[in-house]
């Protein structure tokens, strides 16, 4: 272990954090002037010019608000709720390979925190952690309706786990690896991309990511008209802030984990018919993987403002009776296409 | 009961068939929906850069007209006051000295001439009542205010300011 892989990796992993926090920051900007040009308005304008300075706006206005623990609330867990509910959703990103590799110099490097080979299992673990600071701090804050938002957020991510995890399976009968990064580099070009293969299974991943991510139509756990404000109704000032900041990651983290899994990645259309050298090649890369992450972010924005609150029992009907069934047909039909293609 | 319209319909419900139930094809319909309001026009007005403009006949804060000579029109005849539907309007009639011909036209001028703001309800029914010609309701908006008394606007805001017709511009000062 050198030192100058210890100092590459730590750029990288901060400039990775950075990145993120920079873009769920924005994120929260783009949400709510997607949803002003959906409704025929501007949305936020008026920090900075087209309001681009409004998320430092609001961040700022977060800290300076009172912070409120509530009197009969458990103090740690209340704090470590918005704690667990960050941090799970910062380390996902480790394993997302944002390009191939930069050679400077003589150094090769990486474009990607670490390439474990059982990346997708990783993902799918962080992502489970991450109902732990719903839960957490839905229950530490002593509050009915809180508590219901917990409740609701557990049953709803383990229920849509199963089907997210299926839908998984058939992708990974079709890759035979679990190495995020081996399965992003067997996407080469256009025509290899996993949505032309799996395109049920990519379908069944999408909606379960929705409602992994509690967005819009699956947001049960903090849905305003049912429950005040869902598992957050306690929270004020910037442990607040950071429960939205951690919705806003996971958008992110499953738009990244998307792209990569079913749309190649940092693959593009030609891109080694071009003649660019490597680093060309992997600059580019990276922003077409980046234009696939914002691309899917408007989607889940695009969403939000189309379509209404699935109902609970909708929610566990749509997941339960309809998702597991068509991700286990998806995986039969798999297999069955796989033999039939392996003995022609 | 026979509809009298012919324009009832009766409600029918039946079963979601199975392209309702996977809810695809409606998604997408909604989807299209709002795409299309992401490209569309927007109506809004950027207020403060942009102002629409007022109609013609836009009944605004009230200002009391001078004559050609810069002289107050007003001659506190209280019509004004006595046509005012929400009793706004009130005022302390004085009588002109000498040497004050070049400030006010008629013997008799309003030392005190108020309008409550918040009493007002923009009718124009003083403007009609005037003989005088004296008072119109086309200035911009009243804005807002703290208090109530901020309101009762005095001859200091609704007096129009003198104008210079020699040089055709406003005084400076």
């Amino acid at each position: 272990m050198e030192v100058a892989f210890i100092v590459e990796k730590v750029l990288l992993v901060s400039l990775i954090f950075v990145i993120t926090l920079v873009i769920a920051m924005y994120s929260t900007l783009a949400e709510r002037k997607v949803a002003g040009f959906m409704q025929d308005r501007f949305g936020p304008d008026r920090a900075g010019p087209f309001g681009i300075l409004q998320p430092l706006c609001d961040g700022g206005k977060f800290f300076f608000k009172e912070e409120i623990i509530p009197a009969d609330a458990h103090r740690t867990l209340f704090i470590m709720g918005p704690t667990i509910a960050i941090i799970t959703a910062c380390i996902g990103s480790a394993v997302i390979p944002w390009g191939q590799q930069l050679t400077i110099g003589d150094r090769v490097i990486e474009l990607q925190v670490t390439d474990i080979n059982v990346g997708v299992l990783y993902m799918f673990g962080v992502v489970a952690l991450s109902v732990y600071g719903i839960m957490l701090g839905g229950w530490a804050s002593n509050n009915k309706f809180s508590l219901m938002g917990a409740v609701r957020a557990a049953s709803q991510s383990i229920s849509y786990e199963i089907a997210m995890g299926l839908s998984l399976i058939a992708l990974l009968m079709v890759t035979q690896s679990l190495s995020l990064k081996e399965i992003v580099a067997q996407q080469e070009g256009f025509a290899n991309w996993n949505i032309w293969v799996q395109p049920l299974g990519f379908l069944i991943f999408l909606v379960c990511a929705f409602a992994e991510c509690s967005r819009v139509p699956f947001d049960l756990p903090e849905c305003e008209t049912e429950l005040v404000g869902g598992y957050n109704v306690e929270y004020s000032s910037m442990k607040l802030g950071l429960y939205m900041f951690a919705e806003y990651i996971h958008m992110f983290v499953s738009s990244a984990l998307m792209s990569a899994l079913y749309f190649g990645g940092y693959n593009f259309p030609f891109m080694y018919e071009l003649g660019l050298s490597q680093n060309w090649i992997t600059i580019i890369g990276v922003l077409v993987f980046f234009a696939k992450i914002f691309a899917f972010i408007f989607f889940f924005m695009w969403i939000r403002w189309t379509l209404p609150r699935f109902r609970y029992d909708q929610l566990m009907n749509l997941g339960w009776k309809m998702l597991i069934p068509l991700a286990i047909a998806n995986i039969v039909l798999t297999g069955i296409i796989t033999i039939i293609y392996d003995k022609l | 009961m026979q509809s009298l319209s012919n324009r009832k319909k009766v409600l029918e419900q039946r079963p979601m068939n199975f392209w309702e139930r996977i809810y695809l094809p409606a998604i997408f319909k909604g989807l299209t929906i709002t795409i299309k309001h992401f490209f569309k026009r927007i109506p809004t007005v950027r207020y403060p850069e942009v102002q629409r403009p007022y109609s013609k006949n836009f009944r605004g804060q009230h200002s009391l007209k001078r004559d050609e000579q810069g002289r107050e029109r007003c001659t506190a005849c209280g019509l004004c006051a006595l046509s005012c539907p929400a009793e706004a309007i009130s005022m302390i009639s004085a009588e002109r000295q000498k040497g004050e011909e070049n400030l006010y036209r008629e013997e008799k001028y309003a030392a005190v001439y108020e309008i409550n703001m918040l009493r007002c309800i923009f009718c124009g029914l003083c403007e009609e009542a005037c003989p005088k010609e004296a008072i119109y309701l086309d200035g911009p908006h009243v804005t807002a205010d703290y208090l109530r008394k901020d309101f009762i606007y005095g001859k200091d805001k609704l007096v129009e300011p003198r104008f210079d017709y020699k040089n055709q511009q406003e005084p400076t000062a």
